[in-house]
């Protein structure tokens, strides 16, 4: 597959092109922060973003989300909708997670509400041009990506480097004016740029390899630091919400003034909160904010891994800036946990 | 070309999360806070469940809830449950009379392996509480295809002898042969004249004896690590110990992340275990 170059002014033409008949959602700036929304012109967004609030999950797996409706007390029909959008400059580490959340709603059993949307969704990729201060994706084998995009984008000296590798990708593509391929030089610059990318974004060092994990915690399920960090924890959640990974969910139901029309949605959910594994009667399975604390990182190195293959934490670095008691960051955890 | 409508209509038929319809054909209540449903599939279909197996039940406009089933598949058209008044759902499940309608999801998840590690035994139940529920589809399969198997004990034990559950069709178990029933309640009551102390107080009058014994177990969290304890006096071993567990299952198709114990999804690995996997787990037990 060819790789163009686009300069930076055929990078706004081709992006205002495609926003006459396509919903994009791209980084914008909001109040300090970066968050993906969809964008009404190009100069709306701001590729050189370090990270999003929230990650792009929610475009695919909204907070909540209408599965179903009921009308007049009568059955169930399923509720399918949305329109096609891009997702545009996703870092790879998000990529990443996209991918593995594909996995989770497709194995075994399809979920079709996840996949209807995701089917409607091209992802164009954007190599890390800052870095934020929490990104440890080059620690997660997440800090540049080679699948799970319809196209990547890469900066190299003064022009995005543009490779498409799915239909998808070549449908976004015709959009673009005539633009010579990358040269051989620039190839290699993006290499280098990947390179960079794997060793800097590394702003907390994990001291082990990350397919050590699974077994360190293995060894370490009554280590004493899960009861002392879970000692500060508000078990507020937010480090489930940020996650890029996380996709628990809770269903209920929503009825009309009429009582008779309605909507079963389902709506995010996290296993730090204080009810996730209580059931009906009262009886909470995991009852100790220090289990659950505990639950979230087995999770995402080892339950996770041992049916998918691979860890489910990329390194976004997120649940580090949004723990208020600052008791999150997984590097820190998991040194711990290896010792010195 | 495939339209957007039939897309939509596909996905819909593929849908895991849309229940069933489905007509609730006899509803009595057996005690206070627990009643009996009979269910029968609007499709005309049987439900095609396994003894230990669970289903979504959804009244609309209030939720879905985990409900086991009751009823053995050797009894055909329509299934079983008990349901005990705890939540939202089974709040309003309470509420319905004969005729009115449900949507049911499933079955969902492992099974009492009847028709292979049970098979040719001599097999034990122990039910606490409203763990007779599952229990029983078990029970009655086993009684049901009789020459299958060998001895069967049944213990049951219940709070107060008020909350005891198919008291008729025990009877009727008790009295057959190479059946024995033990119960107790956990408090006396004036009119009670059985045994009295929670379901471990029983073991005393249990002999197993004669070929190799299983045991198949579901109860209140508290009561499993005390039962397994006077099955290893008993000797049936770890691997012949079947138990159901109970836990959030609110999607029941490994999703949604509730039920998990550890790397195991309970509505899909589980409800039923077997104990020799579960005993080094932990959170399970």
């Amino acid at each position: 597959m060819t790789v163009k170059q686009l300069d930076p002014g055929y990078l706004n033409g081709w992006v205002d092109g495609l926003l006459l008949n396509q919903t994009i959602i791209g980084p914008v700036e909001r109040d300090g922060h970066f968050v993906f929304e969809p964008i009404n012109k190009v100069s709306d967004m701001r590729l050189d973003y370090d990270v999003t609030a929230l990650p792009p999950k929610k475009f695919l797996l909204p907070p909540k989300e209408v599965l179903m409706t009921f009308n007049n007390g009568a059955h169930y029909q399923s509720v399918f909708e949305s329109d096609p959008f891009v997702l545009f400059g996703v870092h790879p580490y998000d990529v990443k997670a996209i991918a593995q959340m594909d996995r989770v709603f497709t194995e075994k059993q399809e979920d079709q509400h996840y996949l209807a949307r995701r089917a409607k969704c091209s992802i164009v990729a954007l190599d890390v041009l800052t870095i934020s201060p929490n990104n440890f994706s080059g620690c997660m084998d997440a800090a540049v990506t080679q699948e799970g995009w319809d196209i990547l984008l890469s900066k190299v000296g003064n022009v995005y480097l543009a490779e498409a590798r799915t239909d998808k990708g070549q449908a976004l593509m015709r959009y673009l004016a005539p633009t010579p391929a990358a040269t051989p030089e620039q190839l290699k610059e993006r290499e280098r740029l990947w390179e960079k990318n794997k060793q800097d974004q590394q702003k907390h060092k994990l001291k082990c390899a990350p397919q050590d994990l699974p077994d360190l915690l293995n060894r370490n399920y009554e280590h004493p630091i899960w009861q002392e960090r879970a000692d500060q924890c508000f078990s507020c959640g937010a480090c489930n919400i940020v996650c890029p990974t996380c996709y628990c969910f809770d269903v209920q139901d929503d009825v009309d003034w009429s009582l008779n029309c309605g909507t079963r949605c389902r709506s995010w959910d996290g296993c730090l909160l204080r009810d996730f594994a209580t059931v009906a009667g009262g009886h909470n399975f995991r009852k100790r904010s220090a289990e659950r604390f505990r639950h979230r990182f087995y999770r995402k190195a080892k339950y996770m891994p041992e049916k998918m293959g691979e860890l489910t934490c990329v390194g976004c670095g997120r649940c580090v800036s949004a723990c208020v008691p600052k008791i999150s960051n997984p590097v820190e955890v998991y040194n711990t946990l290896w010792g010195d | 070309m495939e339209t957007s409508i039939a897309k939509e209509q596909s996905a819909a038929e593929k849908d895991i999360y849309l229940p069933q319809p489905a007509t609730l054909t006899r509803v009595e209540p057996m005690t206070g806070l627990d009643y009996f449903y009979e269910v029968t599939m609007d499709s005309g279909k049987d439900l095609g469940h396994m003894p230990g197996q669970f289903v979504e039940v959804s009244v609309t406009g209030v939720g879905e809830a985990p409900i086991s089933i009751s009823s053995s598949p050797t009894r055909k058209g329509v299934f079983e449950m008990v349901i005990r008044r705890v939540g939202n759902v089974t709040q309003a499940l309470h509420k319905k009379k004969a005729g009115d309608k449900v949507g049911i999801r499933g079955p969902f998840g492992t099974t009492f392996p009847v028709d292979t590690n049970l098979k040719g035994k001599n097999i034990i139940f122990i039910g606490g509480g409203i763990g007779m529920v599952p229990l029983r589809s078990a029970i009655q399969y086993v009684l049901d295809k009789r020459k299958d198997y060998g001895k069967v004990v049944i213990l049951s034990g219940t709070r107060t002898p008020q909350d005891r559950l198919f008291t008729a069709e025990m009877a009727e178990w008790g009295k057959m042969e190479n059946v024995v029933l033990l119960e107790t309640a956990d408090q006396p009551a004036p009119d009670w004249k059985g045994h009295v102390g929670v379901i471990t107080t029983l073991f005393p009058m249990v002999k197993l004896g004669g070929g190799p014994w299983a045991a198949v177990v579901c109860g209140p969290p508290i009561m499993y690590k005390f039962v397994i304890r006077e099955l290893r006096h008993l000797q049936v071993p770890n691997q012949n110990i079947f138990i159901s567990l109970e836990r959030r299952m609110k999607c029941g198709v490994g999703k949604c992340g509730h039920c998990q114990i550890n790397g195991l999804y309970v509505c899909q690995d589980g409800p039923v275990f077997r104990y020799k996997d579960l005993f080094d787990l932990q959170e399970a037990i």
